[in-house]
């Protein structure tokens, strides 16, 4: 398992303007590993995310993937590598059916009938098998949520990148998509940006710490979410 | 979705092969007028309603398709190889333009814009080009007066047997018929869903791993063909062509047929190019109102009123009296929708 990590950021700045939002940053992922980002609005999460999925070009710095320069690729050309990406405001087929979602996923590289069965698979996997033909845009926004990780799951991808996946979710679709997230990391890898703690916690193992566009800690979960340094950018230090 | 693809197809074979019982030779030949503007319709109806595309200039491919066949056919004698032109040139043309509009990442409303004013350019090469200077071969471009006595369709093969206006109107029924099934074939592929799909969310798409640029450049390219082989009917209906088929009005037109028909449906635009064919013609049979008033009204009602176009209210309509509880009629007829 040593060697060429599945995913690297190499020295990656993304400068808007005057603004430095992501500064310098190095990054490894491993195969098969689970990564939380975390830090606080504005650290530079979301930039850094956008950069390794094509949305963004870095300004300086180099991404690969399995030691393959992807800096700058275009997000197709990312997803094609086998890269599954949920964004933070769920982007989905709002007009059309749950299942005609996922299948415009599986139906890239898969015949009409592994993408039928793939459909099959992904709908049972997620509950969604009941709500197959309702249209997406008429559902509610955690089943949305659901949709669009069917979606990506339905590419299989090796790796998966979730921005903010339980964002607007009730407690118990949280612990569902925790569970679902553990699940997935059996046989992919995943990078997971999230605010939400108490979800943290439920799925994380490695964290990775932004603050004001740098890595301020890398650790196991519990050293991180105690260490305080990170309870001071979250909890904003009490001055005097 | 394919049985009521099979109804639809076998209820237009119907109506356009029961038409030559009952209509007259003129009949027909209004009727190969309208066929035209429904096939140009198609093409609207295909890049705009499923494609998501705003083309406010699809007469620039019919305008392009309909000279490219008048060209072609004076200087051929024999008119397979100029109808094969008129689909193949706008094709090429929208595609190249597809290409610079969908790879450059120029934004939907710019799209519109950048179709109207090729269609308006267009509208103004082709009507500065009289003089004996400007000739393809034997053909006469001839400026706003246009190429008149456009050598009809031929038998394939046979320059001397040109079709008469009844077969004429047969071909057109049969092209149309073959326009929609190959759309709604098309739509049902990989091709086509993807193409919907980046309608939807072009974003969501590009993640999946398509390129939402190539999507669009082909179905662009599509229905320009389409529209050049409407330009091609449109010339043989009336035997000569002029820059209005690059007007503004021409431009417009191919949207209301759209709009009032539904957009996101293939059969809507055909109904509405029809309608509004129809009520052109009958508005011009009196001289009380102007057309292009009326139509405005026409228009006005239908964006205000019922938004979706006919065909798709009608779906909605049938679907809410499908889904009201069946016993007890009266009270259910009594409650208001609002």
């Amino acid at each position: 398992m040593t060697g060429v990590p599945l995913l690297e950021a190499r020295g990656v700045s993304m400068r808007f303007g005057g603004v430095t939002a992501v500064d310098t940053v190095d990054f490894g992922l491993g195969e098969r590993e689970l990564r939380c980002l975390i830090g606080p609005n504005g650290a530079g999460k979301s930039t850094f995310f956008k950069m390794l999925t094509g949305q963004l070009r870095p300004t300086a710095g180099r991404v690969l993937f399995r030691g393959r320069d992807i800096t700058g690729a275009r997000p197709h050309e990312i997803a094609r590598l086998a890269v599954g990406i949920k964004t933070q405001v769920p982007n989905v087929f709002n007009g059309l059916s749950v299942a005609e979602n996922v299948f415009v996923a599986a139906r890239r590289g898969k015949s009409a009938r592994q993408a039928r069965a793939m459909v099959d698979q992904v709908l049972t996997r997620l509950g969604l098998a009941e709500i197959a033909r309702r249209i997406v845009g008429q559902l509610a926004h955690g089943q949305r949520q659901w949709v669009e990780i069917g979606t990506v799951l339905a590419q299989e991808p090796e790796l998966i990148l979730l921005d903010e996946p339980a964002a607007g979710m009730t407690h118990e679709e949280v612990v569902r998509t925790s569970e679902l997230i553990r699940e997935i990391n059996r046989a992919q890898a995943l990078i997971v940006v999230e605010h939400d703690m108490q979800f943290i916690r439920m799925i994380a193992r490695t964290v990775t710490v932004f603050n004001r566009g740098r890595i301020l800690i890398e650790d196991d979960v519990e050293r991180v979410l105690t260490h305080q340094a990170v309870r001071d950018v979250y909890l904003g230090k009490k001055a005097a | 979705m394919s049985r009521s693809f099979l109804a639809t197809l076998a209820l237009m074979i119907v109506v356009l092969a029961g038409l030559p019982m009952i209509a007259g030779l003129f009949g027909l030949v209004q009727a190969t007028l309208f066929i035209s503007m429904a096939v140009l319709a198609l093409s609207q109806g295909f890049i705009w309603g499923y494609g998501g595309i705003m083309s406010f200039g699809q007469s620039a491919f019919f305008g392009l398709g309909g000279y490219a066949y008048a060209i072609a056919a004076i200087d051929l004698g024999e008119s397979t190889l100029p109808l094969a032109l008129a689909i193949l040139v706008p094709t090429l043309f929208a595609a190249l333009l597809g290409y610079f509009m969908f790879y450059g990442r120029i934004s939907d409303a710019y799209v519109g814009v950048i179709t109207l004013t090729v269609t308006v350019i267009l509208f103004n090469v082709a009507n500065s080009t009289a003089g004996d200077a400007w000739r393809i071969g034997q053909a006469a471009l001839g400026g706003f007066n246009g190429i008149p006595s456009v050598p009809p369709l031929n038998v394939p093969g046979q320059p001397d047997n040109q079709l008469s206006p009844a077969a004429l109107y047969g071909v057109a029924a049969v092209l149309l018929v073959m326009v929609y099934a190959l759309l709604r074939g098309l739509l049902a592929t990989k091709f086509g869903r993807v193409v919907v799909a980046i309608r939807e969310n072009e974003t969501r798409a590009m993640l999946l791993g398509y390129d939402p640029r190539l999507y669009k450049t082909i179905t662009f390219a599509i229905g320009g063909g389409i529209a050049g082989l409407a330009g091609c009917l449109f010339t043989n209906w009336g035997g000569f062509v002029s820059p209005t088929v690059f007007g503004l009005q021409q431009a417009a037109q191919v949207i209301i047929f759209v709009l009032l028909g539904g957009l996101g449906t293939l059969i809507g635009p055909i109904l509405g190019a029809v309608a509004v064919q129809y009520l052109i013609i009958a508005i011009g049979t009196q001289q009380t109102f102007n057309a292009n008033l009326i139509l405005g009204i026409v228009l006005l009602a239908f964006v205000l009123l019922i938004p979706r176009g006919v065909l798709p209210s009608l779906g909605l309509l049938a679907e809410r009296i499908a889904a009201r509880p069946a016993p007890d009629p009266a009270p259910a007829a009594v409650e208001a929708r609002p």
